[in-house]
């Protein structure tokens, strides 16, 4: 059984003197247990907001969230908030992409370590402050006694990501989500905040949903690859056939966009023309048809719909990309 | 370790350098905003002069009876024996400051009044901060329509010139004391604090450590407890070090207009400057001068000392 299922989910921001707008249309993915699941599109694409509707984080004000989310057998959408806020954190962690604006300013590190201990294990105040010094030293943060002392802005941006990590895994969760974890971060300490995600995932069997738009982390990461476009989820498949093999027009000109050593480097880079909001709404057509290279007459006029490929994954395109024939 | 027959090595001298500069540095490291806003005021001047300041007549206040050189309320009837009436007893012996018109030493009721200016002052302010925590701390945190009803309260209050609300207040008390004033600047000063840590309350709560705590499951009392409001209040510490110059302006000036407290005994400088300073302006300026340049400087000092740390503890400040 997978761990967390998620259907149909809907997220649409209802703002006074505005247009309903949706942001999530119908989302649904599965995750695992202890499997890595991307999702992944460009900004404004419904990642993040999927993310927090999953989490129960978004306002109840303004915000009408549908569908369900599965996680084991209970709908995390339906349960009371004092319920949901007792799961937050103990069997679902979140890491959010700028470590440094996460943490709270004016509190100690281990002091912030040892809040969610005490929350969700009932552990003294002291107890939790020991097993702190651990969970950092877990994470690989050097000296973490006198770490633990410290606050925010005296740890460096990878520093503080890995302190963030050792919060959201402190009371072993079964689900991790991080939303974008490295966007803020230097590349090479991106590198090394990624190695020891997967590190401590396959350590603990902690299955892991990566929110990303860079091609490259969903490439080292993720078993199974969700590319959204305006809401909608446009194609699922695993990794390996993501990237040898990719249908959708949308991912093939994403993959088409990462800069590449080995090919011709007088050339331009690829881009896909138009930006997110150039789209139509997905009742009248596919979003992507204005920007598609394949635009054909019957992307426009009826939905999509979302249809199972042979190789274990989805695909929404009237028009896909021909497969590759193995040679 | 590398020393060789008593002199030491460039190489020895390099790592006692070292060694030096990261002590330095990871005593550096433990320090807190607050130790760290300290470190920055003890280097500003303005800081300095504003604390030097509050400190004389906070001393000068507190050891009041031992710095006086007579009891404020003591009349030295030899002074005023041989006067005419519209005349006030200049300095003499033992009265270096001379004394008002009713024969009492002036210069002990100007240290008597420190201690009453004060001790309204800082009470004023600290019954406004009070209440306004609580108030902003409930709008900001609740929110809702809880948030309509009290800002809709702090509007109207703060529409009002803040003078003219005190004086309404102590007009509607039947007699006037020293509370009353206290109270009616506290309650001037309650919708400042409010809408100020309201309004940073709400820039907490869409603040992103506060929807990662909330994503640990951390419950609603803690997040407010916890990450709204020590995040909240560096605003409003420094608002509170300037209102203790405004409040000691109001209370004097709620003397000054006679709406204090009117025990004619009591020392207190807005009084002593409205009834003999205004009356004997011509004769003995002193009179109004002394209780006036009081005033003034504890409230520059307050002010000198509320804006430095405005600036130390800006966050954009911190390298």
């Amino acid at each position: 059984m997978a761990l967390l299922d998620v259907r149909d989910l809907s997220v649409v921001f209802r703002r006074r003197g505005a247009e309903p707008f949706t942001a999530v249309d119908g989302v649904g993915f599965t995750v695992e247990p202890g499997q890595t699941v991307g999702l992944v599109g460009e900004s404004g694409c419904g990642k993040s907001v999927t993310s927090l509707a999953i989490m129960g984080l978004l306002p109840r004000r303004g915000n009408q969230v549908t569908g369900e989310v599965r996680f084991e057998d209970t709908d995390l959408l339906k349960l009371r908030p004092q319920d949901l806020r007792d799961r937050r954190g103990r069997d679902i962690g979140m890491i959010f992409q700028d470590p440094l604006s996460s943490l709270n300013p004016v509190i100690p590190l281990g002091l912030q370590v040892a809040e969610v201990l005490e929350r969700h294990q009932g552990k003294t105040r002291q107890a939790a402050l020991r097993q702190a010094g651990g969970l950092l030293d877990a994470v690989g943060i050097p000296d973490p006694a006198r770490r633990l002392k410290e606050f925010p802005h005296q740890l460096s941006g990878g520093m503080r990501q890995r302190a963030l990590i050792a919060i959201a895994l402190a009371c072993k969760p079964r689900l991790l989500i991080a939303d974008e974890p490295t966007t803020a971060l230097d590349v090479t300490i991106q590198a090394q905040i990624l190695a020891l995600l997967k590190e401590l995932v396959d350590q603990s069997g902690t299955a892991l949903v990566m929110i990303t738009h860079d091609l490259g982390v969903v490439a080292g990461l993720c078993d199974t690859v969700n590319v959204l476009y305006a809401g909608k989820v446009v194609e699922r498949a695993g990794r390996h056939d993501l990237f040898a093999d990719p249908r959708h027009p949308y991912t093939h000109g994403l993959l088409q966009s990462v800069p590449r050593l080995d090919v011709d480097r007088g050339g331009r880079l690829h881009q896909i023309r138009g930006s997110v909001s150039d789209n139509i709404p997905w009742p009248e057509g596919c979003a992507f048809a204005p920007r598609c290279d394949r635009v054909i007459d019957d992307c426009v006029g009826a939905t999509v719909p979302l249809e199972p490929t042979r190789r274990d994954g989805a695909l929404r395109c009237t028009n896909p990309v021909p497969q590759e024939v193995p040679a | 370790m590398s020393r060789t027959g008593g002199i030491t090595t460039l190489s020895d001298h390099k790592r006692r350098r070292i060694d030096e500069l990261t002590a330095r540095t990871s005593t550096a490291a433990g320090v807190s905003l607050i130790r760290d806003a300290g470190r920055r005021l003890r280097r500003d001047p303005a800081a300095i002069v504003g604390a030097a300041i509050i400190l004389l007549f906070l001393i000068i206040a507190i050891f009041a009876p031992l710095v006086a050189p007579h009891d404020p309320v003591q009349r030295f009837p030899e002074l005023t024996r041989d006067l005419t009436v519209d005349s006030v007893p200049g300095a003499s012996a033992g009265h270096p400051l001379g004394s008002d018109p009713l024969g009492r030493d002036f210069a002990s009721r100007m240290i008597y009044g420190a201690r009453q200016t004060l001790f309204v002052g800082v009470l004023a302010t600290l019954i406004g901060l009070l209440f306004g925590v609580l108030l902003g701390a409930v709008a900001g945190a609740v929110g809702g329509w809880v948030d309509v009803v009290i800002m809709r309260i702090t509007d109207v209050m703060l529409a009002l010139p803040s003078l003219l609300l005190a004086i309404t207040l102590v007009a509607l008390a039947r007699q006037s004391t020293q509370w009353t004033v206290i109270v009616a600047v506290a309650v001037v000063n309650v919708p400042i604090f409010a809408r100020l840590l309201r309004g940073s309350m709400l820039a907490q709560r869409e603040s992103d450590h506060v929807l990662a705590a909330r994503a640990l499951g951390v419950k609603r009392h803690d997040i407010v407890t916890r990450h709204m409001l020590p995040n909240s209040l560096t605003a409003v510490i420094v608002q509170a070090t300037l209102t203790f110059a405004v409040a000691i302006l109001d209370a004097a000036a709620l003397s000054f207009l006679g709406l204090g407290d009117p025990d004619i005994n009591r020392a207190e400088w807005g009084l002593m400057l409205g009834v003999d300073g205004v009356r004997y302006l011509e004769v003995r300026p002193e009179l109004a001068y002394y209780p006036a340049i009081a005033i003034v400087l504890v409230a520059l000092g307050f002010t000198l000392l509320g804006e430095s740390m405005r600036a130390a503890l800006d966050p954009k400040n911190r390298r």
